[in-house]
């Protein structure tokens, strides 16, 4: 084996430090779904009646459906039937719950994936909501936030205590008959976040959920809604972690992000699903749907992500820039390693006048890993002078490893311009021979390769992301960060 | 000590011998040329001494300062003061020049117990240098190596030799298609680091950078052997008769 293959091996085969499970006492629900399952899951919800129609329609819907298969990944069908569709710790009680009411257990796990969930041990200026299998176990800073009008709770609390904004927003950016995934999610959603931004308000802390899937033969169901009001801003993170089981997972997720004139919201992502062992068992199928509007004018939208983890991605976080002049953004790196298969990308849907959108795609395939870029820039007939930039490069380490782009640009109008540029890199024994001869070990080497390669996207993640981006990736960001 | 003894060094490459017992010393302070034509092992010789892969050493032995060179991996020769100012700078991209020439200063300071330099001090450290090499300070925000015109990767060789300041600099061929004013640009460069510790091992195919940087020996590496060495005047010897006159001897 060349060098650089023996020092992608070693990249491949550190353990995922996230891998443990919680033991707790949990409720969970037998396997299987049907209407009665979704009233169940409506009633622990305490739910008003809109929202139960609604998910009763999205299953109806779902029911119509086929599971879609037309990505770049592969696997055996899934048995819907075989999932548990809700799960949660005994100790949680249904109401707002007191960081003292939780089970020390709950609270050991988050610290043990650093993110404490005491006020005065959490990370300075972001405010989190964890949310454990299908229910939000804590959200920090609550009332700091509150003065500033901000409302950031459990999205199970918000349709109780806010029923009008979200019945006026929700299913309005991403439909519950949008696609397969979308409507299993609309129909059995747990838990999520729900963020407000008022009218011309910063929001003073970042904001971020921390999902963990815990149980085992269960899925993960969540939904996030967030708006910002006219002259809003918010950045939020988000991050997700998984025992490794061995058997396969689902988390089929939907996020809907609503951007008021002159508002801006960053949603950053750090995906760190279980991805399954080296030989290619278990881990999470993670299918999401995440998409943006831009409703008013000048509005911004940008999406961060960086997928580690999961054996199966596909998402594509996207925007529609339906106001005049609004801006989208989407940074990412996505990386596939051992049997890792990510599918993943963005829609840019130009609409209004002056709308601009830039795309960068980072993808690392490693080992028997697939990774495809997948994505669609439309430029519509009322956007005149859209613009959009679109950049994906590969790079594939190893023999066996695969990357594809799969670019789809529709104009519809001649004043409207996209570029595209893509470019297909490998790190090559001269390489490391030359960094070697340098005094950098192979490590350290492919490291700063892969470091490289990544940093215009780091560097768009807030400071604490882009640490455990880093740490993921096991590469120095040392200087890129700052 | 010798910086470097090399003793009946035979070298192969995919099955087929390149170097077919090679004997050479080069002492603290001297700069040893080695020319030959092309194909005759030359750059066999610096990547063996570097530790490249391909390269099987079949036969011989390699010290630097006085220990064995040949066990030790390609990143422990470097730390160790060897330097190999490639023939052909290899590009990387997706990584910063500045970066990763911060990262290797820094790999060589860990090595030698010395403080690593942040951004800030090494950016000084390298502007005199850039400014002292005449490259312009955007070859540092470009990719290593990537889109630099061949002067411009061999000036950047040199740059790194003066960075990472080593006790044995190894140059391939750094001289071949620079023009004149970048010959004396890459002359100055290898003078200036030229002292009674430091020694060098100037691999070329024609005998101009060495009117720049006179060298203490000269040696003719024909076919895989050392054919002859002299003074800076076999070198002169050699621009105006070529190599013929000494292949004759390897037909017999
Ligand atoms: N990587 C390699 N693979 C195969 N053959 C090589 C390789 N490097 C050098 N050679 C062969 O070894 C011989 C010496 O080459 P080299 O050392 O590059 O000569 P020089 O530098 O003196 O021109 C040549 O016959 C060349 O073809
Ligand atoms: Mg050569």
């Amino acid at each position: 084996m060349s060098t650089s293959n023996r020092q992608i091996e070693s990249l491949l085969h550190q353990p995922y430090a996230a891998g443990f499970v919680t033991d707790i006492e949990q409720e969970t629900f037998p396997p299987g779904l049907d209407e009665n399952v979704i009233k169940q899951i409506s009633r622990m919800k305490n739910e008003p009646d809109f929202m139960l129609e609604w998910r009763l329609a999205a299953f109806r819907h779902w029911l119509k459906i086929r599971e879609p298969h037309w990505s770049i990944a592969h696997y055996e069908p899934i048995d819907y039937q075989a999932i548990s569709y809700y799960s949660s710790p005994k100790s949680r009680k249904s109401g707002p719950t007191s960081l003292e009411e939780i089970d020390p257990k709950l609270l050991e796990t988050y610290e043990k994936l650093g993110i404490p969930l005491h006020e005065r041990a959490a990370l300075a200026g972001v405010a989190v909501d964890a949310v454990f299998d299908s229910v939000s176990v804590a959200t920090t800073f609550r009332e700091t936030l509150a003065r500033a009008g901000v409302i950031f709770c459990p999205i199970s609390e918000a349709i109780q205590n806010y029923p009008d904004l979200v019945r006026t927003h929700l299913g309005t950016v991403v439909p519950p008959t949008d696609n397969f995934f979308a409507s299993l999610n609309s129909a059995v959603f747990t838990d999520g976040s729900f963020v407000y931004i008022p009218k011309g308000v910063r929001c003073p802390l970042e904001l971020s959920t921390y999902f963990r899937i815990n149980a085992a033969k269960t899925g993960q169901f969540e939904r996030t809604l967030i708006i910002a009001d006219e002259g809003a801003s918010v950045s939020y993170l988000e991050g997700c972690t998984a025992p490794m089981r061995d058997e396969n997972q689902l988390h089929a997720a939907v996020v809907e992000l609503i951007a008021l004139e002159d508002a801006e919201i960053r949603y950053a992502t750090v995906q760190n699903w279980y991805p399954g062992d080296e030989s290619g068992v278990g881990g999470i199928y993670n299918f999401v749907t995440k998409r943006g509007e831009c409703r008013g004018a000048h509005s911004h939208i940008s999406w961060v992500q960086v997928e580690t983890g999961s054996s199966i991605t596909w998402k594509y976080p996207s925007c529609i820039l339906r106001g005049d002049e609004s801006v989208g953004e989407f940074y990412s790196v996505a990386v596939a390693r051992n049997f890792q298969q990510a599918d993943t990308g963005t829609k840019m849907i130009h609409l209004g006048r002056g709308t601009k959108s830039t795309i960068l795609s980072k993808g690392i395939s490693a080992g028997h890993g697939k990774n495809a870029y997948r994505g669609l820039v439309h430029l519509g007939r009322n956007a005149r002078d859209a613009r959009n930039y679109t950049q994906c490069d590969s790079l594939i380490l190893g023999p066996d490893a695969e990357a594809d782009t799969f670019p789809m640009i529709e104009v519809e109008n001649g004043s409207a311009r996209a570029e595209h540029e893509a470019t297909t890199s490998k790190i090559s024994d001269d390489q490391i021979f030359y960094c070697r001869q340098r005094g950098l070990s192979e490590e350290d080497a492919v490291g700063l390769i892969v470091n490289g390669f990544c940093r215009e996207v780091f560097l768009k993640l807030p400071m604490e992301f882009a640490v455990e981006a880093q740490k993921l990736l096991s590469v120095s960001l040392e200087g890129a960060v700052g | 000590m010798n910086l470097l003894e090399l003793r009946n060094l035979h070298v192969a490459i995919e099955g087929k011998m390149v170097l077919r017992g090679i004997n050479l010393d080069v002492p603290p302070g001297e700069v040893h040329a080695v020319m030959g034509p092309n194909g005759s092992g030359k750059s066999t010789l610096v990547q063996t001494l570097a530790g490249a892969e391909p390269y099987q050493v079949t036969d011989g032995q390699a010290l630097f300062l006085g220990k064995d060179l040949l066990s030790r991996a390609p990143e422990e020769r470097a730390r160790q003061g060897l330097f190999l100012a490639f023939q052909y700078p290899v590009e990387i991209s997706g990584l910063s020049n500045a970066y990763f020439l911060r990262a290797s200063v820094n790999a060589l300071n860990r090595a030698r117990g010395e403080p690593e330099l942040d951004a800030v001090d090494f950016l000084g450290v390298l502007r005199s240098e850039l400014l002292a090499m005449e490259m312009k300070p955007e070859l540092l925000e470009r990719f290593v190596n990537h889109g630099f015109s061949g002067g411009e990767k061999k000036r950047n060789e040199i740059l790194q030799m003066k960075l990472l300041k080593p006790r044995l600099a190894l140059l391939d061929e750094t001289d071949s298609g620079l023009d004149i004013d970048a010959l004396k640009v890459v002359a100055r460069g290898i003078n200036a680091m030229r002292d009674r510790e430091r020694g060098f091992l100037v691999v070329t195919h024609y005998q101009r950078l060495l009117d720049y940087v006179v060298p203490d020996r000269v040696h003719v590496l024909v076919n895989g052997r050392i054919v002859q060495s002299g003074d800076a005047d076999l070198a002169r010897l050699l621009e105006k008769r070529g190599y013929d006159w000494l292949l004759e001897p390897q037909r017999a």
